[in-house]
């Protein structure tokens, strides 16, 4: 038994190590810009790069635009299926997942082909298009955290009990959703989005080749001609996700007191 | 015309019909009880009358205004859930207040009729909980209230009892009661507890495969089924197949012994199979008495249920229980002892054999 437990320790710090050590051995080198002493030069110079702030913001915009799409066509979607066509439930599912499947960058050349300034709808004519077509991609590359998140939500309350209920007492569809079924399932809306903005703040493939000037592209530009700032970045890409998931634990938690 | 008309009703999941031609008149201010097994069709008809299901044939029509295929949110009906169904989001207050809300109600109102509500079912005091801080109990007291808040014109209660316990679920029906009878409003409720719906209808509708099996008050149905499923389903019974010897006299035999039924043997002659049932609490321990029925056999079984003791008397191929009341002075018969049950003509109960 005690053996068992020295097994699963020794496990654990492997693990930990695994992970941690890369991230120390990073965090270490990006301290390093000035010579002979470690300071915050090279954060200070990524932050300072208006490069860096036009990029993180637009991928911020993007982001929350993302999201806002997403739970408009992603809430009523699940909400809709759990409450009525169970039996699509499987097919839904599927679709859903469709983008863990499909690389990005298949899906991108689609849209490139579908959407190029040649086709019957040239989204890639103009910046703005492109942005609208990008964040289009960014709500499907979502689509499969966003779906489970809001299903899993749904799934943890009594959905048809409940707008019968409010049915019964004379409430339309629009008012169920936004008074008794959203404020149920805020900690999973709120996991979904910051999963969806985890995953468009770091993402390349669809920002490089449809060339807008997202973080990604940043991210990428950097690190191939700059030596600390790289390092840099990475730290503070992880201090990004790492806020977003504690951000979904606290939020989660409360949630779960509050059931209790 | 009665308040609530439900015409030649039927409703089909694809191939699979659960409720048949369904007819029943319920008056304003009646309290109606739809009574059976799981599957029977009673939830789906009580959901028909909510809007929740829609019929596949057939019509419903509350206060002479036909509802049939008009939405629950258009029908002023109040329901409630067998799980509560409160909104965990919403404080008590918050629950009750809603379909005011939802109405148009104006906050002086609301706060008014909440109040009402919340001293109505004694909990004024729980006003600012969420649903998660309550017991069982209380929640459903509050999904009462809630339902009763915008006075709708038919309430709604869907085995509004089965998930608390025994001893609350006493109380909480006779409250229900109490209630109904303060409001005056016209209530279906559904359960498979036969005691529940004994204790506090009006009526009792026993349904049995989508069908109404028996219609009547809770006397009249506990009394006299019409019908082995309703017989055995409400209450314990003593279901014999006898044979009619005499029936001019009402002479039946069961397990070669006879016994008079006072009951109409309908189409049946003599020689034919008529199925009779004894409560157990009809029949006695005894002697043969004169003008009254009598059976020999052995003592088959003794079992102690608290208030009462149900002894099981074998006669041959069939076995007659009853009932008798707990009395620490008294001497119970042992298994293998000769005893003899007596009961009266009347209590031969002749019921359809389906």
């Amino acid at each position: 038994m005690k053996q068992n437990r020295i097994g699963h320790w020794i496990a654990i710090i492997l693990g930990s190590l695994y992970f941690v050590v890369p991230l120390i051995g990073t965090f270490e080198f990006s301290l390093r810009k000035l010579r002979g002493v470690y300071s915050f030069e090279a954060y200070r110079v990524v932050l300072g790069d208006p490069a860096f702030q036009a990029s993180f913001l637009y991928s911020v915009g993007l982001a929350c635009l993302t999201i806002i799409i997403g739970l408009l066509l992603i809430v009523p979607t699940a909400y809709w299926v759990q409450l009525r066509l169970k039996r699509l439930q499987p097919f839904v599912e599927f679709v859903t997942l469709l983008p863990l499947v499909v690389p990005a960058i298949v899906l991108v050349f689609g849209y490139l082909r579908l959407y190029n300034s040649s086709s019957w709808l040239p989204l890639t004519a103009t910046a703005r298009g492109t942005d609208i077509l990008l964040t289009f991609g960014y709500v499907t590359l979502a689509l499969p955290y966003m779906y489970r998140s809001v299903e899993t939500g749904l799934k943890s309350i009594d959905v048809r009990t409940l707008t019968e209920a409010a049915e019964s007492l004379g409430a339309g569809p629009a008012t169920i959703l936004v008074r008794i079924i959203l404020p149920n399932i805020r900690s999973a809306i709120l996991s979904g989005a910051f999963l969806t903005f985890a995953i468009v703040i770091g993402e390349f493939t669809f920002a490089s080749l449809l060339n807008r000037p997202a973080f990604g592209p940043y991210l990428q530009l950097i690190g191939a001609n700059r030596a600390y700032e790289p390092a840099a970045l990475t730290i503070m890409s992880f201090a990004i996700t790492w806020a977003c998931m504690g951000i979904i634990q606290v939020v989660s938690r409360n949630r779960a007191a509050m059931r209790k | 015309m009665s308040f609530i008309d439900i015409r030649n009703l039927k409703k089909s999941f694809g191939t699979n019909t659960v409720v048949h031609d369904f007819s029943l008149s319920i008056e304003k201010g009646e309290f109606v009880s739809f009574l059976g097994p799981s599957g029977c069709g009673k939830t789906t008809i009580l959901r028909m009358i909510a809007g929740f299901e829609l019929a596949s044939s057939g019509s419903i029509t509350i206060g002479g205004k036909d509802v049939t295929y008009l939405p629950p949110a258009k029908r002023n009906v109040g329901m409630v859930f067998q799980a509560y169904a409160l909104f965990p989001n919403l404080t008590v207050a918050e629950n009750i207040g809603f379909g005011l809300k939802i109405a148009g109600a104006s906050q002086s109102d609301i706060n008014t009729r909440v109040s009402e509500m919340l001293d109505m079912i004694k909990l004024p005091h729980l006003k600012d909980r969420y649903p998660y801080q309550m017991s069982g109990g209380q929640q459903q007291r509050v999904a009462l209230a809630r339902a009763i808040a915008v006075r709708p014109q038919v309430l709604l209660l869907d085995e509004p009892l089965s998930a608390l316990d025994a001893k609350i679920r006493v109380s909480l029906r006779e409250e229900i009661r109490a209630l109904q009878r303060q409001l005056g409003i016209t209530t279906v409720f559904v359960t498979h507890d036969q005691e529940e719906a004994l204790s506090i209808s009006d009526r009792i509708v026993v349904m049995y495969e989508g069908r109404a099996n028996q219609v009547g008050a809770p006397f009249e149905i506990y009394n006299n089924p019409k019908t082995r499923f309703v017989a055995s389903f409400v209450g314990t019974l003593n279901i014999f197949e006898a044979k009619i010897t005499d029936r001019a006299r009402g002479a039946v035999s069961i397990d070669g012994q006879t016994v008079v039924t006072s009951r109409d043997l309908g189409d049946l002659g003599n020689g034919d199979t008529a199925t009779v049932a004894l409560r157990p609490e009809a029949v006695r321990l005894g002697t043969p008495v004169e003008g009254r029925n009598s059976l020999a056999g052995t003592i088959g079984e003794v079992a102690f249920l608290g208030a009462v003791i149900r002894i099981e008397v074998k006669l041959g191929e069939s076995v007659v229980s009853l009932d008798i009341f707990n009395d620490p002075g008294l001497h119970l018969p042992k298994i293998g002892d000769q005893a003899t049950v007596v009961f009266k003509p009347e209590d031969v109960l002749v019921i359809d054999p389906t």
